[in-house]
């Protein structure tokens, strides 16, 4: 029995893991099939590097996924401070509600957008496309922000207000740097899921907010290029210093509390 | 009076953002749903109630029933192959337990089109199953794998794979062993004290996983249109057709909402079998 199990283990991380590996190993290929093996060279990403695309796509996703992070880091923590720390009328409404862009279909949110963008003649551009990833991003960071509110202390506060500090002081003096690592880490979750997003990308960017999400799409869609093997595999390297990022924020948030 | 106004700065941002960019938008597609679609990708202000009748229509029926069958497949094959995951993980508790859970995250924090990809230098006729196979057997002839229902379903297996695995990880991490082993010393063969203890504690996390595959892969959109081609279209497809080059808003809009309908229906169903599963415990 147990070998079984640990034969299905096996099997598992071969499916999840062997078509990444063909990814990177072909944007190391020398010719100019996107699956035939010819050869080590570095080609594909002296290509990528002249490429103008590809540099305009990628200035416009750091541009949105940086200001959306900023905008949705500030709402959620705001929100996931009221939640934890107050009892109001509307609460369990509201954190209902909050997630509710997370549980419909991204498609569903994206045509939504744009209706509602076309509606209010709201021009398409880098502005939309921030707009909407707010609205995702918010629900991401209340929700690992609220993970590291829970459980917290509320009388370190009381003691800061009692031995004389306001209210502003407390909070940037005490709650602050307590919370800090959750809302890093729901940053860094937020401008990764942002630099990843196509769906709603695609429906709310105008002609020039082509981002490098929407460039794979297309040149999926119109001719791929070994080009492409290397894009992903830049990616991917951002993708995996990220989660290294997250997790040690994690180990942090772990440690202090 | 000092309480109420750190309040409403802490919450007028986030009930902003919501109304305007999350509630106005989907009451606008409400409303497009039910008005006659216009020339030139415009809309008729006419009450109409068409756009939901086109529904029950042989195609987009078949379509839905697609969306949900592929749906469904890709849970249960997500829960054969997830379960013994977790359970293996969870109860042998191996030394490299922590390494294993979170190689089985990473691929999450992938770019998806990304992932997506990687299937089609897999499954392409010259691609590198037919060459692998080719290799095995001789005289073989290269299967048209690529844009099929197959494929679909394979990167959605894929895509998601790993919203079951955590959850039921995590349902079997809290388990109480004792429980089996006094199962166990009550007579209980091992399969017994399976099917009669371990899986019925486990059923939130059952539950839960399920919730996570299914919502998302009866919505898909990418996965159909990167592997199927345009050939094997899910709901997600059709409702991209209307608003990019149908230009039928309307129609669009009903789709929408049968969408939404279907995901609302499995998010009550999910509450309710929680509800049971726990009331069933005590």
């Amino acid at each position: 029995m147990k070998r079984l199990l640990e034969i299905n283990i096996c099997l598992v991380f071969l499916f999840l893991y062997i078509p990444i590996l063909v990814v990177v190993m072909f944007s190391f290929n020398s010719g100019d099939q996107i699956a035939v093996w010819e050869g080590f060279s570095l080609n594909w990403y002296a290509e990528l590097f002249k490429n103008r695309d590809v540099w305009h796509a990628c200035k416009n996703s750091l541009i949105i996924a940086g200001v959306a992070t900023f905008i949705s880091t500030i709402i959620g923590t705001a929100a996931a401070l009221a939640i934890e720390k107050y009892r109001f009328r509307i609460r369990t409404a509201l954190t209902r509600v909050l997630y509710l862009p997370l549980i419909i279909p991204d498609i569903v949110l994206a045509i939504a957008l744009l209706t509602f963008y076309v509606q209010v003649k709201f021009p398409r551009g880098l502005t939309s496309v921030i707009l909407a990833h707010v609205v995702f991003n918010i629900a991401y960071v209340t929700i690992v922000v609220r993970a590291r509110l829970e459980g917290y202390d509320d009388t370190i506060e009381e003691a800061a207000l009692d031995l004389g500090a306001n209210r502003w002081q407390t909070f940037w003096r005490i709650t602050f740097p307590l919370i800090a690592p959750g809302i890093i880490g729901g940053a860094l979750l937020a401008f990764t899921l942002s630099i990843d997003d196509f769906v709603i990308t695609f429906f709310t960017a105008g002609v020039g907010s082509t981002t490098l999400s929407v460039y794979i799409y297309s040149s999926l869609k119109f001719g791929i290029t070994p080009e492409l093997n290397a894009i992903s595999t830049m990616l991917l390297v951002n993708s995996i210093v990220f989660i290294l990022l997250f997790l040690w924020f994690r180990g942090r948030n772990t440690q202090t509390s | 009076m000092r309480r109420n106004y750190r309040l409403l700065i802490l919450l007028s941002p986030v009930i902003f953002w919501l109304l305007c960019f999350f509630f106005l938008p989907i009451i606008s597609v409400f409303i497009y749903s039910f008005v006659e679609r216009g020339t030139y990708g415009g809309v008729e202000w006419n009450f109409t109630l068409e756009n939901y009748q086109r529904l029950f229509d042989g195609l987009y029926l078949g379509i839905l029933w697609r969306s949900v069958s592929t749906a469904l497949v890709c849970t249960a094959i997500c829960l054969l192959v997830g379960y013994p995951f977790a359970y293996y993980l969870a109860c042998y508790k191996p030394k490299w337990r922590n390494v294993l859970l979170l190689l089985v995250v990473v691929p999450f924090w992938i770019n998806f089109l990304i992932r997506t990809y990687a299937w089609i230098l897999i499954l392409r006729t010259e691609g590198l199953l037919n060459s692998f196979l080719a290799l095995l057997i001789p005289g073989f002839q290269p299967l048209e794998l690529l844009n099929t229902p197959f494929a679909v379903q394979i990167g959605l297996v894929y895509g998601y794979l790993p919203f079951m695995i955590l959850p039921l990880y995590a349902a079997l991490e809290q388990l109480d062993l004792s429980l089996i082993d006094a199962a166990k010393d009550l007579g209980a063969s091992p399969r017994h004290a399976f099917w009669h203890v371990t899986l019925p504690l486990s059923l939130p996390g059952i539950l839960a996983g399920s919730m996570l595959v299914f919502i998302p892969t009866v919505g898909a959109f990418l996965t159909p249109d990167i592997l199927g081609g345009g050939k094997v279209s899910f709901i997600g497809n059709v409702i991209e057709r209307q608003f990019k080059t149908a230009r039928d808003y309307p129609f669009g809009s009903a789709l929408s909402f049968m969408l939404m309908a279907i995901v609302l229906a499995g998010t009550i169903l999910y509450f309710r079998a929680l509800q049971g599963s726990e009331s069933a415990e005590t």
